[in-house]
């Protein structure tokens, strides 16, 4: 029996569709098998807690985690105030204007840009020009740039979608631009702008390149943002790429994947219970 | 005239870009009546609304000729404080428009931004304005519930009461009851009556008949002309005008 024309491409599609969604998770739960089988052996208590030795064959990472977190850190809180910022000033501030789109279009060829080059321009700039050497604060400004795209594109996106009417009323009842913005707006735009900072810190603890060439590869424990630090995604390349220790590389890669779902569960709970407070 | 008028349009015309949404309307408004605009859609109700109070202001391409006078005081004067206008001068839109706050936030929403904070005091303004809006005994036990909860005719008054803590002299309604049923449409109605002795009203009604049964005086708007105004008794059952009579009777609309 033949099934008509109709039927077949339906039956197509179906197949294709699931075929996508199926590799998409099939590469995921693949790359979480291979490195948490790897390294999951590597995670006893002292790997958290004891500092690289021996160029990273003995020891822990605890040196590592706190670079990351400093640096991490660092970038958000620089480029979160900035992006949000400048979110606002292009949606509430201006119309559309020559200067919002040159400010568009800059910040979209910023996220076109590859890290290293990113990194290339921090070191040149951050870590040569204002000898700030090699450290977390030049490693952390120069994410902080590489991250600030996202911020600036994931704020826009939720106050766009704040409806016409919040403003209205807020302005209708007597607000000022700066009370509509802190009151009507952001408190709306809250979970957006969260979504855009957690994609952000993502991003911060997995960046290598443009981390290596400006905060360094030290493994000593950093003492102020002056020091130099070797964040847990470069550990794990110089490991591997050198052929130091698998075992501890891969051990350092479980603990990166460990880190960022934390991150992404505690966030999402704080969000989830953010929204429910609201409606 | 033996009293002052409250509101004064004079020869006001608005452009939308090159359309011209408003055509030398002349008006006059009386302390403490209920004065309906109505009129098919598209005629330029809101646009006359939001002159009022300036938020045209904020809509990109309008520019106005003429001038309207508050208590005799032009509001378009470049000295006039915007933010105190908008507050003597409230509005309540078509559709309910709570915030994604609390009952009690969103009642204290405006005088917050006029710099009370003492939360007895806002305490004492959420209720008299809640009692105002004919809102306060369904919800006086759970003032710090969501207001996106409650029910469309409940959101509605909300926003009256919103207004209302504002201590206004004139309230503007655009279609207050253009979503609501009619148990929810003549409790605002009811309230709007209650309302006429403090304020002056401006109603922009969902339908004709809603606009004779609380108008003091109509003003009938077409295409950004003011047809004709009157006494919502003469206006609603002897309009002078052709046009009025046949939107009136349905002939168009």
């Amino acid at each position: 029996m033949r099934l008509p024309r109709r039927y077949l491409t339906q039956r197509i599609a179906k197949i294709l569709i699931w075929m996508g969604a199926l590799s998409t998770i099939g590469v995921m739960i693949m790359i979480l098998f291979q490195v948490l089988r790897e390294g999951i052996p590597a995670l006893h208590p002292r790997f958290f807690l004891d500092s690289p030795r021996d160029m990273g064959r003995e020891g822990g990472i605890l040196s590592s985690i706190v670079g990351t977190a400093a640096l991490t850190l660092l970038a958000v809180f620089v480029a979160t105030p900035l992006g949000v910022g400048t979110a606002i000033f292009l949606r509430e501030y201006t119309r559309e204007s020559r200067i919002s789109r040159i400010i568009r279009f800059g910040t979209d060829c910023l996220s076109g840009v590859p890290s290293i080059i990113f990194g290339l321009f921090g070191f040149v700039f951050f870590v040569i020009y204002l000898k700030m050497g090699w450290s977390i604060l030049s490693g952390g400004l120069t994410v902080a740039a590489m991250i600030l795209p996202t911020i600036i594109s994931t704020t826009e996106e939720a106050i766009k979608g704040i409806p016409r009417s919040y403003r209205e009323v807020s302005y209708s009842l007597g607000g000022n631009k700066w009370q509509t913005v802190t009151h009507a707006i952001l408190p709306n735009a809250l979970p957006g702008i969260f979504t855009g900072v957690i994609l952000s810190v993502g991003r911060s603890i997995g960046e290598t390149a443009a981390v290596i060439l400006t905060a360094g590869s030290s493994l000593l424990m950093p003492t102020s943002l002056f020091s130099p630090t070797r964040t847990m995604s470069v550990h794990f390349y110089i490991l591997a790429r050198e052929g130091i220790s698998m075992e501890m590389a891969y051990g350092t890669g479980a603990a990166l994947i460990l880190l960022v779902l934390l991150i992404n569960t505690v966030a999402n709970t704080l969000l989830n219970r953010y929204i429910r407070h609201r409606t | 005239m033996l009293q002052q008028s409250k509101i004064v349009v004079k020869d006001f015309s608005v452009h939308y870009h090159s359309d011209e949404a408003l055509r030398n309307i002349s008006l006059q408004i009386q302390p403490k009546e209920i004065f309906t605009i109505f009129g098919p859609a598209r005629s330029g109700k809101t646009t006359l609304l939001k002159s009022l109070n300036r938020l045209r202001d904020l809509i990109p391409g309008t520019r106005h000729t003429g001038t309207i006078f508050i208590d005799g005081t032009d509001i378009y004067d470049p000295k006039v404080d915007l933010y105190q206008l908008r507050r003597r001068i409230g509005m309540v839109f078509d559709l309910p428009t709570p915030l994604p706050l609390s009952i009690f936030d969103n009642i204290s929403y405006g005088p917050r931004l006029r710099g009370i904070n003492d939360k007895h005091h806002l305490t004492e303004i959420v209720e008299k304005a809640l009692r105002s809006g004919v809102l306060w005994d369904e919800v006086k036990d759970r003032l710090h519930t969501s207001a996106i909860r409650l029910s469309g005719g409940q959101q509605q008054r909300l926003c009256i009461a919103r207004v209302l803590a504002l201590e206004p002299e004139v309230l503007l309604l655009d279609e207050p009851c253009s979503g609501l049923d009619p148990i929810s449409t003549a409790s605002i109605e009811e309230s709007l009556r209650v309302l006429k002795k403090e304020y002056t009203i401006i109603l922009v009604p969902h339908n004709i008949q809603q606009g004779s049964r609380v108008a003091d005086r109509a003003g009938f708007l077409l295409n950004g002309d003011l047809v004709e105004v009157g006494t919502a008794y003469q206006v609603f059952t002897k309009p002078l005008n052709k046009k009025t009579e046949d939107y009136i009777t349905g002939k168009f609309g």
